[in-house]
């Protein structure tokens, strides 16, 4: 078998397109790096997606037969992909969702984009659980200044007396208005003392450079045909390309990172899904950003006489501290907004308004540490498979007199229809998880994917702070619903079910595997997202995270990928790599 | 490449993307403009704002294939339209594609075909314990008379509760069939999925919430 290796060095291989890759090879292009990207998907411009597409143009209707979010949703990919296997322990879940294609899960994220706050990066001193950042706030700071003014994100600054100290200010386009059942949750929230605020997408609302401000198709998840919301493809690649300095190797799968007798990083091997054929870039640098798990699978694949257990591994931390944000849902019918008035309420691509953590666990003495945000969602939303699903179980709580029951069938069915149209609210919690080392990936030691690669096999278990976590989710919701006059749309989850509690990678934040530390023998990485053990391989995804916020971590990553690659580049000119 | 690859794109879709992407890449269309009401009106939509059926080869492979015969085809068609009949309004489902829709559903997502077709068959039993004929034979009052008994699952008796259980699918099938259909959308009246400048709520509907827009005049929107 040959392997083909190209005659050219470059200065940098990053591995993966997303938000970590997509900001690393900008940074590191204008910067003026030869950088060679590697992305093990095809190509994708989200101006090409289904946006404005109607269910009725498909057969399906839009259905999730083989896209988990849907036909017209823009991931390539999902938690099973052919020929991509992964197994878990026994006992144990974790399923894995992975994008294959140009800006990875950029294309379909919901632009949720919040800090972390001074709180997130200090959460063993605050309740001696899991381990403090290296960093705090203010050392990332300036850098996700940077990535407001850069990417554009909508948001306000919280009025002190919200009492929201863990949400920090941004620079913020001008939020959408609410639309009018949000304003119902904030009447229903503010007697409850949870506070209803404007939310925090990366959405333009105002144009930015040459992009055009949204034009409210609500079609976000599709792609966006005036890149008015942020993907990498539509942000960060083009300027990163327009240097000249970027050679964008698409359909290539990453197999190891390549290191020679010092143990440093010379460049990487991959398999190029368009010949099948064995390639490898030779660099002087790697960065690793191919999603957090991928880039842990990546370094304990590496193995060699200098790097015995994997490539930046002498911790054996490589993997441990695996951490999905918690997740919790329900919903409910509102009789005030049956029979609603027509009109376009689709507004941006997301909620206008959210609910940030409100919470002191300390003081109100919780029985479970950290906490979550809550996500609103419904409304008059495009009609889509799985409209109005088991009406049976609720038409006939409100409306007209229904001598028979829930249910149905013919007129009185088809006014039911029209009467619930638009007239729910649902709610999701999306919460912090406490890092511990017994969750994991590790490489299964029987089991290769297609290429030959051998894969991950996860452990994870969630502990009894996720648990209650999720019950006082389920609790918070019915409360919420009830003050606004609802009725649960389904019943509220209890403990057989954790509380409703998504299992471990449901939410698709994955991050932890590779954290960042002081200590060499703690963590892999050191504060700059540099290996401890091979000096010029940096991660540049969600794997350095220490702890999860309640908080989406797309503007982490962001800010992080942008601090690590300003600190290769300043590294490079000292001659230290 | 001829079978749908793992991410379930035909060889079509993947090539339309990639080719699209490859052009595209190098030169991005970028809008510029000054304004967001101007953005609004012209922004070049690159899309297909068309309203065709864009029908892949794997797709229109599986519709040539036939799942129903001609006598469950005719049942799912005289359940659908006793579900969504016609009115004032609209059509029925028929009208609205909902038993093609269905079809399709069954070769697409082949775990709902043994409920469907054990719950057509269910219906015809009953019906033949009942009146002595297949339920598409009846008389709609006989028709009716079946559904009675397991379109409502909070009286309907315990031994109808499987063909209750098959109706609660089957009516979910109906509805998004109709409701996802260019007619079912325009009786919903359903104004979204085009360009257009958010300005927040109409007063009316702010009205009837009992809702105002006072309690958020701290802020400066969009």
């Amino acid at each position: 078998m040959q392997i083909k290796e190209s005659s050219t060095v470059y200065d940098v291989c990053i591995v993966g397109s997303g938000a970590g890759g997509g900001m690393a090879a900008k940074t590191l292009a204008e910067a003026g790096a030869k950088v060679a990207l590697l992305e093990a998907g095809p190509m994708f411009d989200s101006a090409q997606g289904d946006m404005f597409k109607w269910p009725y143009q498909s057969p399906r209707r839009g259905a999730n037969t083989h896209r988990p979010f849907g036909e017209f949703d823009a991931a390539f990919g999902g938690w099973e992909i052919e020929g991509e296997p992964y197994t878990r322990v026994a006992g144990t879940e974790f399923d894995w969702f992975r994008s294959r294609m140009l800006g990875g899960r950029t294309n379909h994220w919901g632009r949720i984009s919040l800090r972390f706050g001074e709180k997130d990066f200090k959460r063993k001193s605050v309740d001696g659980l899991g381990d403090d950042w290296p960093i705090s706030y203010a050392d990332i700071k300036p850098y996700y200044d940077r990535i407001d003014k850069m990417i554009g994100v909508f948001g306000v600054n919280f009025d002190p007396s919200l009492g929201l100290v863990n949400e920090p200010d941004g620079h913020f386009l001008p939020p959408p208005k609410p639309r009018a059942y949000e304003m119902l949750v904030k009447k229903a929230c503010d007697p409850l003392n949870i506070p209803v605020v404007p939310s925090r997408l990366s959405i333009l609302t105002r144009p930015l450079g040459k992009r055009a401000a949204c034009h409210y198709c609500s079609q976000c998840n599709r792609g966006c045909s005036t890149h008015s919301n942020f993907s990498s493809p539509s942000v960060l690649l083009p300027p990163a390309l327009e240097t000249g300095n970027v050679t964008l190797i698409t359909n290539a799968m990453a197999r190891e990172v390549l290191t020679n007798d010092e143990g440093l990083a010379t460049g990487v091997s991959y398999i190029s899904k368009d010949d099948n054929m064995e390639y490898t870039v030779r660099a002087k640098a790697v960065v690793l950003s191919a999603s957090a798990c991928e880039t842990a699978r990546l370094m304990l694949n590496s193995k060699s006489s200098r790097h015995p257990n994997g490539l930046g591994n002498s911790s054996g931390m490589v993997g441990k501290y695996l951490m999905d944000s918690t997740g919790g849902d329900l919903a409910g019918v509102f009789p005030q907004m049956m029979d609603g008035i027509p009109y376009n309420e689709d507004g941006v691509g997301g909620m206008h308004m959210y609910m940030p953590w409100w919470i002191d666990n300390q003081k109100a003495k919780l029985n479970f540490p950290r906490g979550y945000h809550i996500e609103i969602w419904g409304g008059k939303n495009m009609p889509s498979y799985g409209f109005l699903g088991g009406i049976q179980n609720y038409n006939a709580a409100f409306g007209a007199e229904r001598p028979k029951g829930g249910g149905g069938y013919g007129t009185q069915l088809k006014n039911d229809y029209r009467s619930f149209y638009g007239a729910m609210v649902g709610f999701s919690g999306r919460g912090e998880p406490v890092a511990l080392e017994s969750n994991y990936c590790e490489i299964d030691p029987g089991v290769v994917d297609q290429w030959g690669i051998p894969v991950l096999r996860f452990n994870y278990k969630w502990s009894d702070y996720e648990i209650l976590q999720a019950k006082h989710m389920q609790d918070t919701f019915e409360e919420i619903i009830d003050s606004m006059g609802g009725k649960l749309l389904w019943n509220k989850a209890g403990e057989e079910s954790n509380y409703g509690l998504h299992a471990p990678g449901r939410i698709i934040h994955e991050v932890g595997v590779a954290r960042m530390g002081k200590d060499a023998k703690k963590a892999p990485v050191n504060e700059y997202c540099q290996s401890f053990d091979c000096k010029n391989l940096f991660v540049a995804d969600g794997a350095s995270f220490v702890s999860m916020a309640d908080k989406n971590p797309t503007w982490t990553i962001l800010a992080l990928s942008l601090r690590t690659s300003e600190y290769i580049i300043d590294q490079k000119k000292k001659g230290n790599i | 490449m001829e079978e749908p690859n793992k991410n379930g794109m035909d060889r079509r879709t993947s090539l339309k993307y990639m080719s699209g992407a490859a052009a595209s890449l190098a030169s991005l269309t970028w809008v510029g403009c000054e304004t967001p009401e101007e953005t609004a009106e012209v922004t070049e939509h690159k899309h297909a704002a068309n309203e065709e059926m864009n029908i892949s080869e794997a797709d229109q492979k599986l519709m040539e294939q036939q799942f129903f015969t001609d006598h469950e085809m005719q049942t799912v068609t005289v359940l659908a339209n006793l579900i969504i009949p016609a009115d004032e309004r609209s059509g029925n489902a028929a009208d609205a594609g909902v038993p093609e829709f269905i079809e399709f559903m069954m070769k697409d997502q082949p775990w709902h075909q043994t409920g469907m077709r054990g719950g057509l068959r269910w219906l015809d039993i009953e019906s033949m314990h009942q009146f002595e004929k297949s339920f598409f034979d009846l008389s709609e009052k006989q028709q009716k008379q079946i559904l009675d008994q397991i379109a409502y699952p909070e009286i309907a008796k315990p031994e109808m509760s499987q063909g209750g259980n098959f109706f609660n699918n089957f009516r979910d099938f109906v509805a998004t069939g109709f409701f996802t259909s260019k007619m079912g959308i325009e009786d919903l009246k359903y104004m979204g999925n085009t360009a257009n400048v958010w300005k927040g709520s109409p007063q009316e509907v702010m009205d009837k919430l009992g809702v105002s827009y006072d309690d958020v005049d701290g802020y400066e929107f969009a």
